[in-house]
């Protein structure tokens, strides 16, 4: 057993080449940064398949596998242990994690080659790394809520990359500010975990609380409160109602830290916490029922603010909230293993789109408002490819992986027993947006005249070093959902058997009729969201490509719909009136005024000038008179002969000796 | 007979007039001259005490403190003098170069 | 009311008459005049209790010598009527009171605790003078010693404090 008794390598390595780049980059030239950077990557991602292989061969009843390596905290009865663990979850996340975060490095070699700050950069990404590895391999819920702070952390320092534009340091701060808002209940949720079962570690909490009676629809119990609190992490970390809003501003990173941070792997931080913490979730209905609609909400909502948006990036943006609603619906109906199947698909088509914006926007030289761009098909030929391969794969065309993940997710919203037929019609009127706003990124990005200066902006394909982890993602695109794909000819799912282990517990009840209507139904639904998803296509063409000037007709006849979804229905500015405007209010006058210079100031300096006060009152019996001190000397006489002579003034001790 | 407790009130009246004296006056000398008084009234109370504890002891001691109310006019005078060279007055209030 | 208690009396009430006097009397030479008035008083109450050696002393030191001196020194300064000057507030307002206070607590204290002094058990026998010297030159003789160097300092602090600066 090589490499699952040093688990930790996997995280340390990035850990190790954060702090050579963190500490002594700023001496290197660049060729070193990155190969220390893109090194530990890649040899973490190595040991991550060593660790699969070898995972493979355990036996099963040592699955989980967990490896506790050094006491962190001991407090009474609680103990929390910088503890791994490894099983079929964690071999997909781990995977995931590691081998698309070594792409997204190889390509930020070449993206940020000409930007200030080149060690810093990867510096960050290599802490992130560390941070998102501890996330995935924790074996207790107090070190993943480290690597969930962590993650929050880097994603803050990447946001804020180049800090001396104010909005890129307002992206930064609010996206912690918000995700704090949610680790404020994840924190709760794990107080009240703690309270309930003694003990933070997944093992030995999951056993206790698989046999416990779970809570019925509706009511408040303990199962559901904690994992409301912990949904609502979740929904801060991935960007859900209502704490998405920071996702769209994170935009002013960097494209590859969109790319890696909030696309393929912080985001999906939360997804995998439901995922993980299915046992008590199972054990919840309400709060099933909650994340479903909530995540359902959300693709939809987003979807519909991404149909106008007209800046490259945030139309992925949207495009990744609405996916992410897609996998918590996915949890919610209790189709866990669909859920981590769309993570895992997701990660590759998201990142391959914003690498591949990346491109065009670095063969535009800066430019991001898809307005000014057009007709690029031609010129940068390996971008476009790969960019319409990922289209492809997220509007859910077969044979791309993106169509059998959304297709599961689907079919089981559908059988859900609360509410599911609703739940289906809106995830397949997300479907259908989706299709219309990504082919509309492609037209207006790829196809047409073009919209901008050709005399000012030369347009380049892009180096080697971004257009080959494009090409690798655009793979994995098309044939990373066929380990599903023999779902369709009766064969059993791949990808839902190897999970199978990990979600055995949680299966609804009547898991055997639910196989058999599952089967009949999958065709059918198949067709329909394959057409819906031509049905946005062919929108998409009319009003792009046939009728150029249609789109602008609409906008001015729909004014007050267009307007609200371009303002993203104002919700940072109905934010900004109702929390941030009383909190900064409260924080100025009554914390700051009232209490900090008020009355903490106020009684210490009341009591420096107490003190001089006093001096200064004193002071005066140094007047230098002698009959001033002559009467302060009677004064003390006086004093003593009273306390002395006391007794024989009381009646009741006339006769006793003192 | 006289109580011996009559002569600790006189003892005490003049000790307290002594203090008065001490306080009210601006005269430097006036002042020495009632401290002698206040000395003279703890004389009294020595000799009463002496009297009616029947030892001698207190007797003694007034001779002790006769002496030194001597020895302390002496060179308290001559102090005085000097500070009345001094500041060329003998106001007690005009003393008062010690203060803050 | 017998012999001793009028004698007491009277004595009694010249020394006050004579401290008050010195209280209000605004040349310091009649002052100093009330104060040999007290002196005498006083060796003659010493006098009445028995302690006729110690009014002797009293005379002939504090009345014969002590308060010549004064007097010397106040005709030598040319002392004058003093001015009414009143820079201590303190003084002026809460002086007079707190001398009161502290005479009617001493006064006050003794007068309650009456009974716990005893009555002198002589009446005014005389002490003999033999007895005091030999108390004074055999368990006193230290302090005795210690006085008259006492004396020789004090003495030679007034020699110095006395000379006029070499100009």
């Amino acid at each position: 057993m090589g490499i699952l008794n040093y688990l930790w390598i996997i995280p340390a390595l990035p850990l190790l080449g954060s702090a050579l780049n963190g500490l002594l980059g700023s001496k290197w030239p660049n060729k070193i940064v990155s190969v220390i950077a893109v090194g530990s990557t890649g040899l973490s991602f190595l040991a991550a398949l060593e660790a699969v292989r070898e995972f493979t061969h355990l036996a099963p009843e040592n699955i989980p596998w967990v490896k506790q390596y050094f006491t962190w905290i001991v407090a009474g009865d609680f103990r929390a242990g910088f503890d791994l663990q490894i099983d079929h979850l964690t071999v997909v996340m781990l995977l995931v994690v590691t081998g698309v975060g070594w792409l997204i490095h190889i390509y930020s070699t070449g993206y940020m080659a000409h930007e200030g700050g080149y060690y810093r950069f990867f510096s960050y990404l290599n802490l992130f790394m560390f941070f998102m590895l501890i996330l995935v391999l924790a074996a207790n819920y107090v070190l993943l809520f480290v690597g969930w702070e962590g993650v929050g952390l880097s994603s803050y320092l990447l946001i804020g990359f180049s800090f001396l534009r104010k909005s890129a340091a307002d992206a930064g701060k609010k996206a912690f500010i918000v995700n704090r808002i949610g680790d404020f209940g994840f924190m709760l949720g794990m107080f009240l975990l703690f309270r309930t079962f003694g003990t933070l570690d997944f093992v030995p909490l999951f056993a206790k609380a698989t046999p416990m009676p779970a809570d019925a629809l509706g009511h408040l119990g303990m199962f559901t409160v904690a994992c409301l609190l912990l949904f609502t992490g979740a929904c801060g970390k991935s960007a859900q109602l209502p704490l998405y809003v920071w996702l769209p501003d994170a935009m002013e990173g960097p494209t590859p830290v969109s790319a890696l941070i909030h696309a393929a792997t912080m985001v999906t931080a939360g997804v995998y916490v439901v995922a993980r913490s299915h046992i008590l979730f199972t054990h919840a209905p309400t709060a099933m029922f909650v994340v479903a609609i909530i995540g359902c909400a959300t693709a939809f909502f987003a979807a519909t603010i991404g149909l106008v948006q007209t800046d490259i990036k945030r139309v992925l943006a949207y495009s990744t909230v609405s996916q992410l609603g897609y996998m918590f619906l996915a949890c919610g109906v209790a189709a866990f293993s669909a859920g981590i199947f769309h993570l895992m698909t997701h990660a590759f088509f998201k990142a391959l789109l914003f690498l591949a914006s990346g491109s065009v926007i670095h063969a535009m030289g800066g430019e991001q408002d898809m307005q000014r761009m057009g007709g690029l098909s031609k010129k940068i030929r390996w971008t476009y490819l790969t960019m319409l391969t990922a289209t492809l794969a997220i509007t859910g065309f077969p044979p791309f992986a993106g169509f059998f993940s959304k297709d599961s997710i689907l079919l089981s919203a559908y059988q859900s027993e609360h509410g599911g037929r609703i739940l289906y019609a809106f995830g397949l009127l997300t479907a259908l947006l989706t299709s219309f706003y990504m082919f509309r990124l492609i037209f207006l990005t790829f196809h047409g005249k073009p919209r901008y200066d050709a005399h000012k902006v030369h347009v380049h394909e892009s180096p080697k070093s971004m257009l080959v982890p494009l090409v690798i993602l655009a793979v994995l695109s098309l044939i990373g959902g066929w380990v599903a794909a023999p779902a369709f000819w009766g064969a059993p799912d791949y990808f839902a058997k190897f999970l199978e282990p990990t979600f055995a517990q949680s299966g609804s009840s009547s898991a055997e009729a639910a196989e058999a209507t599952a089967r009949a139904l999958e065709t059918p639904l198949a067709i329909v969201a394959v057409v819906t998803a031509l049905l946005g296509f062919v929108v998409a063409v009319w009003l792009y490509l046939k009728q150029p000037g249609k789109p602008e007709q609409l906008a001015k006849s729909m004014r007050g719909a267009y307007n609200t979804l371009l303002h993203k229905y104002y919700v940072d500015e109905m934010y900004a009136a109702l929390i941030v405007k009383p909190l900064l209010w409260l924080s100025t006058n009554v914390l700051w005024q009232a209490v900090d210079v008020g009355t903490i100031d106020a009684a210490v300096n009341g009591i420096a000038e107490g003190a001089t006060d006093l001096g200064d009152g004193v002071r005066h019996t140094q007047s230098g008179n002698t009959r001033s001190y002559a009467v302060w000397v009677v004064i003390g006489a006086l004093v003593i002969i009273a306390i002395i002579f006391w007794p024989y003034f009381r009646p009741a001790t006339a006769g006793m000796v003192r | 007979m006289v109580p011996t407790h009559y002569y600790l009130i006189l003892s005490a009246i003049l000790f307290g007039l002594g203090v008065i004296a001490f306080i009210f006056r601006r005269n430097i000398i006036t002042i020495f001259m009632s401290i002698e008084l206040m000395l003279n009234a703890v004389n009294l109370a020595f000799i009463a005490f002496s009297r009616a504890l029947n030892k001698l002891d207190g007797q003694v001691f007034v001779l002790f403190v006769i002496v030194v109310a001597a020895a302390e006019a002496a060179v308290g005078l001559g102090i005085i003098i000097v500070i009345a060279r001094n500041r060329q007055s003998l106001n007690v209030e005009r003393v008062d170069l010690l203060k803050l | 009311m017998n012999a001793p208690l009028i004698i007491f009396f009277a004595l009694a009430a010249m020394c006050v008459t004579g401290a008050i006097s010195l209280i209000l009397q605004r040349h310091p030479i009649h002052s100093a005049l009330s104060l040999i008035v007290v002196m005498v008083a006083l060796a003659g109450l010493y006098l009445l209790m028995g302690a006729e050696f110690v009014a002797a002393v009293q005379i002939i030191v504090y009345g014969g010598a002590i308060m010549v001196l004064f007097i010397f020194v106040i005709m030598l300064l040319n002392a004058g009527v003093e001015e009414r000057t009143n820079l201590s507030k303190l003084a002026g307002f809460a002086g007079i009171p707190l001398g009161v206070a502290l005479m009617g607590f001493l006064a006050a204290a003794v007068a309650r605790s009456q009974d716990m002094v005893q009555a002198a058990a002589q009446s005014g026998a005389p002490a003999p003078t033999k007895a005091l010297a030999n108390l004074l030159f055999q368990d006193f003789v230290y302090p005795f010693e210690l006085t008259s160097f006492l004396i020789l300092i004090a003495i030679l602090g007034a020699v110095v404090l006395a000379q006029r600066e070499n100009a």
